[in-house]
């Protein structure tokens, strides 16, 4: 559907002018993203699955991951091998991010299976799809600064294959104050930006309709639908 | 007929019924059911708490495999000496991507001097007996070509000897080798060369490349993660220490070590790399990919999540 | 003393730090662990497709 509404007589076109750049940029935000699209209050009939819940779940989980995140730099990397209450929290951490990534994956899933890029929806999947690979990274710089044997030997080991491509020239596995700086600030930084961008396309473009749906007659539409002048 | 609706563009959501939906409710409700299971699991499971090794517990625990490293460093052969980019010069080292050579091209930018950086100056910095002095002063005075006869001799002496035990080495012209990687050894053994490699005239420290690397060139740490199943033949990329679920999300890409012609190249990593990056891109792209992109339609799993939808049309 | 008192109060009741299970199968290694996550999941995922969604009140 078209999103912008018709320009009709110098009046409007005067009123559209109002307010520059900030003027421009909340007409912008609201034509896209009205109120009822941001925040619906009702969905299509046809979401009745229990594979919806799987998007909510990853983000929940992604919210608890940063939240027990910023609970361990609290004190610091000195903390969660050196003390019972470090280390509780350092599990915490290491689980909601199991769970984080089991969700996500399930909800991968469905999406694929549901094909849910159809209807001007590729940048939904995209930025889904580009979150996934930030997680991943995110994940494994994550698993580097443990500070345990584990840590040590991956670093060993990804050493080479960042090496091999260039990369590690740069991005050096064996310097755990980068390695820190990465995980706790630039990845969860792309990550959570690209998490907002992916729910706010969900919610500009609504839930996909089931293949192959028609939509419904126009006299069926308006009954089921009675909001629109 | 078929052709022609999926031709069509799909239609918009909110053409269709509409059902009351809590979404700030059902999100409240996962938060906090996340957060539940997650204390629950880190209650009940914690987290893996394997132990680092350092070059002072290597050292301790296998004093010859300490020493024979200690020695491939000194006279150069060792793996990091030979690594090529990004730690240094090696003619002919550095993965390639059929003719392209990332690895060279990204050049030298974090350079390691193995026999200056793990052994000579952590030396020279240490309080030096005097017969230490003197050894350090005879390797320095020589040639390369002497070094590197004193350093391969003593390699293979100690290659021959029980258990790689110094002490058990068959006399021979190994020049000042043995006095330098006995004291290396004590250093290390005292704690002392774990600071010394880190330090490197800094006083605040974050970087573990030089210790990193040296305990790479041993067998220890190798032999350590074998036993805890992280071997790249193990498929170790994936594995957590302990019976901790590790980087299940890692499996394609650890698994292409595994199999030909990955398994045998010596560009394994360069072209696996190369390979992930192509199948990255495709995952990224899969809306726009003919076949794979109809996938959903084969399969018909969409036909049960929508089920009541389509019970509704029938 | 007193940190490793609280140290051991606060210990797993389940300690996975022990040796690891590992399944072979031809080329594929994998740990249990990781089996029954991965298992898992596909469980969880048959069972978001399978079981019913409570219906909303008040349609439409």
């Amino acid at each position: 559907m078209s999103d912008s509404a018709s320009p009709s007589g110098n009046a409007t076109r005067d009123a559209k002018r109002v307010g520059g750049w900030t003027g421009a940029a909340r007409r912008y935000a609201v034509r896209t993203l009205p109120p009822e699209k941001l925040l619906p209050d009702t969905q299509p009939a046809y979401m009745a699955s229990w594979i919806y819940v799987f998007g909510v779940l990853t983000v929940s989980s992604l919210i608890v991951a940063v939240a027990t995140g910023c609970v361990l730099a609290l004190e610091g990397p000195g903390w969660w091998h050196a003390s019972s209450v470090g280390k509780y929290v350092n599990s915490l951490h290491l689980w909601s991010v199991e769970l984080f990534m089991f969700f996500m994956v399930i909800h991968l899933w469905g999406k694929f299976f549901m094909a849910a890029w159809r209807g001007r929806r590729a940048m939904t999947w995209m930025t889904g799809a580009v979150c996934f690979l930030a997680s991943v990274g995110t994940a494994f710089t994550g698993y580097l600064v443990q500070q345990n044997f584990d840590s040590q030997w991956i670093s060993g080991q990804a050493k080479d294959g960042l090496n091999a491509v260039g990369i590690g020239a740069w991005f050096n596995v064996l310097d755990f104050g980068q390695m820190l700086m990465w995980h706790i600030v630039l990845l969860p930084l792309v990550l959570g930006l690209l998490t907002a961008w992916h729910v706010l396309l969900v919610r500009r473009r609504g839930i996909v309709p089931p293949i192959d749906a028609l939509a419904p007659e126009p006299d069926e539409q308006s009954a089921a639908t009675a909001v629109q002048p | 007929m078929s052709r022609r609706t999926r031709r069509a563009a799909e239609p918009d959501p909110a053409a269709f019924p509409t059902r009351p939906y809590d979404l700030l409710k059902e999100f409240t409700i996962a938060l906090v059911a996340v957060a539940v299971l997650t204390a629950g699991l880190a209650a009940l499971f914690s987290s893996p708490d394997e132990q680092p090794i350092t070059l002072a517990t290597w050292s301790a625990a296998t004093p010859n495999d300490f020493t024979a490293t200690a020695v491939t460093e000194l006279g150069g052969t060792s793996t990091t000496a030979q690594y090529g980019p990004p730690y240094n010069h090696t003619p002919g080292a550095g993965q390639k991507i059929g003719p392209v050579g990332l690895q060279r091209a990204a050049g030298v930018r974090i350079p390691v001097d193995t026999a200056e950086d793990f052994v000579l100056r952590p030396l020279r910095q240490a309080p030096e007996p005097a017969e230490v002095s003197a050894a350090l002063t005879a390797w320095t005075a020589a040639p390369a070509d002497r070094q590197q006869a004193w350093t391969s001799a003593y390699s293979d002496a100690l290659g021959k000897a029980p258990d790689g035990d110094p002490a058990k080495v068959e006399p021979g012209d190994y020049g000042p080798v043995p006095v330098l990687t006995s004291r290396l050894l004590a250093l290390a053994q005292a704690g002392a060369l774990d600071g010394q490699l880190l330090a490197q005239g800094r006083f605040y420290q974050t970087d573990y490349t030089r210790p990193m690397l040296f305990l790479n060139d041993g067998t220890y740490l190798a032999d350590q993660a074998r036993a805890q199943h992280l071997a790249g033949d193990q498929w170790g990329m994936m594995n957590e220490t302990g019976n901790y679920p590790g980087q299940a999300w890692l499996w394609l890409y650890t698994f292409w070590y595994q199999i030909d012609p990955f398994k045998t190249s010596k560009n394994a990593d360069a072209l696996i790399w190369a390979l992930m990056a192509v199948l990255s891109l495709a995952f990224v792209l899969v809306p726009f990919i003919p076949g794979v992109r109809s996938i959903p339609r084969w399969t018909k799993v969409y036909r049960l999540i929508w089920r009541q939808h389509y019970r509704g049309q029938r | 003393m007193a940190v490793e008192m609280a140290y051991s109060e606060l210990a797993a009741p389940v300690d996975l730090n022990h040796p690891g299970h590992y399944v072979h199968w031809g080329v594929v290694q994998i740990s249990v662990a990781n089996l029954v996550v991965i298992g898992l999941m596909v469980l969880v995922f048959v069972a978001a497709v399978l079981l019913p969604f409570p219906k909303g009140r008040g349609r439409r």
